[in-house]
């Protein structure tokens, strides 16, 4: 890769995200997925003559809201403008957004690359309306005869965030679009379902020679909906341009389309034929004035968000790693933090939380939501272990059983005798007959040899099926030993 | 003649006293249509049956005994541009000839559930641009005191209509002028009332910020009784103000004693024909003999409104017209690729006018010609604002012609800049966003001269206040245009 020792990547994202408020933007129809073609409709948002904007006040409370846990400047007084261009997805061939004076700026979020911690700033966040979506009647929009509009999503609140140019990576824009998307799941502001187009990414990308100052210039590639997308577009992207720039030519400025199925991007528009939106204040409606008992009361809202999580895990002496993986997936934390009240030792909930419960959902393709097991059942079974009640071998099998029919621990231990035997009488005459069998390591044992201990305890085990004290049998046996 | 002459009391009383039923009356209100319309063209579609559904259904009120409102029973007609569930709006463009809202304009919703009977939609410049509905895109409207003569525009159609008692009221739209000059032009009452204080949800914007609905009437006190039902917040509409609504009809009194009227000086300037001024002169003279105080003022920059009006507007409107574009409804020009079938269809469906406004109000906007043109026209547009707020300290109303001549000949006016000059006088009312009403104050060679009243925000009532004393001491509304003689 030409690239690596001779140029210097510089990196910003535009994030859309689609808020979760119940109806769209400026009307009262649903924001639900999917429906019937032209069923989440009304004249507003279909932009019919006449119509005019209402502002969902729930959709300011979630931008003041992700602003706040972006650590954003909320503007006392922002505005709506227009931004106009032509397309048959925006009925009014104008989209409602926010321009010179948006309702969040100037906030940040830290990012943490191979225990690297880097601060990436977030320049403004926006909301505007969505728009809908062309319906080909073909495979691809060249083969189609005739095409159609979906006006189901046309006014689904967007929040556009908008970071600074601070990613010098492949790796930092992973990271900061997965802290991002962390926030804006946590503080609540949208389902954050990729895969039903709720967060799209443009990337910005140049190069520039290491140790250079001035920016390169870059390139726009649009509508990203994967982090898997953004990883090889950027690769490419990268590529692309350091080609270029070796040959001793010119990125060009420009706005560029990624073909998911070739894996490549390709120019969609040039600087020259870039829109002119012409924005302009939107007349129907009254600029947002929002007073601070306004902003306190969405503060009182907010939840704890990831990085306050992770240090707070890490408090309690889960590892940096383990704190990552479970705040990394909200459910996951839920589930955790829903056992940690009832639960004590929180590094070994962490381990089975992060282990045999995930493997068991895992293989189950199922998520902590649905989990059959709950926190406090959960809760139960590292109980029984703590009491000594069942090994954690056993327990390994009980949370199977657990898992496959939601009974409690205690009714499967009960039900199935898998109670650890704790009895010291009992052990003894297991132990003793252990002892008159096996001579010969009783012999080397007394003969300094530590290690026939293990095959002594082994051999207790085997007799108990498991279900021998571990602790109980290694007092016995090296008390009986050396009598 | 008595009935389609009658006021809105009138009719109301004969209503209720049961002189003649609601669909009787209704049937003399179309049946007047019918005849007169060929010469008027005031009317884009008459809505017989919806009337007489209405109709019946006010008889049917007043046969059990029931108790109806002012308009119930009355025979109402809408400009073309507000939107009726059901019934073709048209805006007077072909781009929208056959559509057909599914909804109703929030004045279109008020006058149903006050029982008002709908009559048709009422002609008008394309999209509200112009001032003679010469730029209609089916066909121009004859003033009834000439029909050689244009009735003024854009509401053209809801001032002829009125003139010519084919309906008792109607409802027009004023953005720079367009319901005041043709009120004017065509001897009729027309208040333009404070933006915000009729809802626009369901009217076809053509310039947000300025456009606003009012009323049409014969008379001062029909005027404010309509406004009575049609003014009031709307949550639909953002713009729309939150007030506590007086009964305006309260503020009919025949009292101007110590009433401050400022005359500012630069409506009086060049440009205006010397009997229009003479009569408003004349008018000036009588509000001084009923004692109120007249003192001459001046709004320094009132020469700018022009330009900042016909670079706001026009903005607005390419924004707000880029909507029809052949994609959901209206019409589509058939083409082989979707930006012909874009262009086709704007380059047929919108007329001259529309077209000129578009591209201005494009360019306005352009990158690198923002600054330079839309932002300075919002700069000198709140001078404007500053210079009524200041006179406003010292008055409680200003008087100016509403036009500076009257209605000219059709055809007569082809140069557009000679046409936007008719709007001098009311366009910067606009702009600020005040009340101003345009009643009949004389007659210049048998055509109707209008004056202008303006005052602060949401002070309609004192309007009415000086223009219903002007009318009690005046003559000029019970004159009636020469063609309504042979009506029986
Ligand atoms: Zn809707």
């Amino acid at each position: 890769m030409t690239f690596r020792d001779k140029y210097e990547i510089v990196c910003g994202v535009e994030t859309h995200v689609e808020m979760l408020t119940k109806t769209k933007i400026f009307c009262g129809c649903t924001t639900e997925f999917g429906g019937e073609q032209n069923t989440h409709v009304c004249p507003v948002c279909l932009g019919l003559p006449g119509v005019l904007p209402v502002l969902n006040k729930e959709v300011v409370n979630l931008a003041i809201k992700a602003g706040l846990a972006l650590n954003c400047e909320i503007a006392d007084f922002s505005k709506f403008d227009r931004k106009n261009y032509y397309y048959p997805d925006l009925p009014k061939n104008y989209q409602t957004s926010q321009y010179d004076l948006p309702i969040c700026k100037g906030g940040a979020l830290e990012i943490s690359v191979n225990g690297q911690k880097k601060t990436i700033g977030i320049t403004r966040a926006h909301m505007e309306e969505d728009a809908g979506k062309l319906v080909h009647s073909g495979e691809t929009i060249s083969t189609s005869v005739s095409s159609g509009v979906d006006y189901n999503r046309t006014g689904v609140p967007l929040l556009e965030i908008v970071s600074e140019p601070d990613m010098r990576s492949i790796d930092e824009v992973l990271a900061y679009l997965e802290e991002l998307i962390q926030i804006i799941d946590y503080a609540g502001i949208s389902d954050c379902k990729m895969e039903q187009g709720s967060i799209r990414f443009d990337i910005n990308v140049s190069l520039r020679p290491i140790g250079s100052e001035q920016f390169g210039i870059r390139s726009e590639t649009k509508n990203l909906n994967s982090f898997n997308s953004v990883r090889r577009c950027m690769e490419y992207e990268i590529e692309r341009q350091a080609e270029l720039l070796d040959e001793g030519g010119q990125v060009v400025q420009e706005t560029r389309t990624w073909d998911e199925g070739k894996g490549i991007t390709l120019s969609l528009r040039s600087k020259e034929e870039a829109h002119d939106y012409r924005y302009f204040p939107e007349p129907d409606l009254l600029p947002l004035v929002i007073d601070k008992d306004w902003i306190e009361k969405i503060r009182e809202t907010l939840p704890e968000l990831p990085s306050a999580k992770r240090e707070r895990l890490q408090s309690l002496g889960l590892s940096e790693y383990d704190a990552k993986v479970i705040v990394s997936w909200k459910p996951m934390a839920n589930f955790f933090d829903k056992a940690l009240d009832n639960f004590a030792d929180a590094k070994i909930l962490a381990n089975w939380v992060t282990g045999d419960l995930s493997g068991l959902l895992n293989a189950k393709n199922s998520s902590f939501e649905e989990s059959p097991i709950t926190p406090q059942q959960l809760v139960g079974l590292l109980k029984l272990i703590q009491k000594g009640e069942i090994s954690g071998k056993i327990a390994k099998s009980v949370i199977e059983e657990m898992f496959d029919t939601g009974k409690d621990a205690e009714v499967i231990v009960k039900e199935k005798g898998l109670a650890q035997i704790s009895d010291e009488g009992e052990l003894e005459k297991i132990i003793t007959g252990v002892i008159s069998a096996n001579a010969k390591s009783v012999a080397d044992y007394q003969a300094g040899k530590e290690s026939a201990l293990g095959f002594l305890v082994g051999q207790v085990m085997k007799a108990t099926k498991g279900q021998a004290n571990p602790g109980l049998v290694n007092k016995i046996l090296r008390a009986k030993l050396s009598e | 003649m008595k009935v389609i002459n009658s006021s809105l009391d009138e009719l109301h009383k004969l209503l209720i006293h049961k002189e003649i039923s609601s669909v009787e009356l209704t049937k003399i209100f179309l049946k007047h249509i019918k005849q007169k319309e060929p010469d008027l063209k005031a009317f884009i579609s008459v809505t017989e049956n919806v009337a007489l559904e209405q109709a019946a259904a006010t008889d049917k009120k007043l046969a059990a005994n029931e108790k109806i409102g002012i308009l119930e029973g009355i025979p109402v007609a809408l400009k073309d541009n507000m939107c009726t569930k059901g019934i073709g709006t048209t805006c007077g463009s072909r781009i929208l000839e056959n559509f057909i809202p599914p909804y109703d304009a929030t004045v279109t919703e008020l006058l149903k559930g006050s029982g008002a009977v709908l009559a048709g939609k009422l002609n008008m410049d394309e999209f509200a641009m112009g001032s003679s509905t010469e730029n209609s895109g089916f066909f121009t409207t004859a003033n009834p005191w000439d029909l050689t003569r244009v009735p003024g525009g854009s509401s053209g159609g809801s001032a002829s209509s009125v003139a010519a008692r084919e309906v008792p009221y109607s409802l027009g739209s004023d953005t720079g002028g367009s319901i005041r000059q043709p009120a004017a032009f065509c001897g009729v009452v027309g208040l333009k009332p404070t933006y915000g204080l009729v809802s626009r949800y369901g009217l076809v914007a053509f310039a947000s910020s300025l456009d606003q609905i009012g009323p049409l009437t014969k008379t001062v006190s029909d005027n404010a009784t309509v406004l009575n039902a049609i003014a009031g917040h709307d949550p639909k509409d953002s713009t729309s103000i939150p007030f506590i609504k007086p009964n305006y009809t309260q503020f009919l009194e025949n009292n101007v004693k110590g009433l401050r009227i400022g005359v500012p000086r630069e409506f009086f300037g060049e440009g205006l024909d010397p009997a229009v001024e003479k009569i408003i002169l004349q008018a000036i003279q009588i509000y001084e003999k009923m004692g109120a105080i007249i003192e001459e003022c001046s709004l320094p920059h009132m020469e700018y409104a022009m330009p900042t009006y016909y670079i706001i507007a026009p903005a607005e409107c390419s924004s707000n017209l880029a909507r029809y574009d052949g994609v959901s409804y209206g019409y589509r020009a058939e083409a082989e690729d979707m930006i012909e079938m874009y262009k086709k269809t704007r380059a047929e469906g919108f007329g001259q006018e529309v077209k000129r406004r578009i591209m201005l109000g494009t360019y306005a906007l352009s990158s690198g010609y923002y600054d330079a043109y839309y932002l300075k026209a919002q700069k000198v547009r709140t001078l404007i604002k500053e210079d009524f707020d200041n006179v406003f300290t010292r008055f409680d109303a200003l008087i100016s012609p509403t036009a500076p001549t009257v209605a000219y000949k059709m055809g007569e006016k082809s140069d557009p800049l000679a046409m936007y000059m008719g709007d001098v006088y009311t366009i910067p009312v606009n702009l600020a966003g005040l009340p101003a009403i345009s009643i009949p104050a004389g007659f210049v060679e048998g055509m109707p001269v209008g004056m202008q009243l303006i005052s602060k925000h949401f002070n309609e009532g004192l309007l009415y206040r000086a223009a219903y004393a002007f009318e009690q001491s005046t003559d000029h509304h019970k004159t009636i245009p020469a063609l309504l003689g042979e009506v029986d």
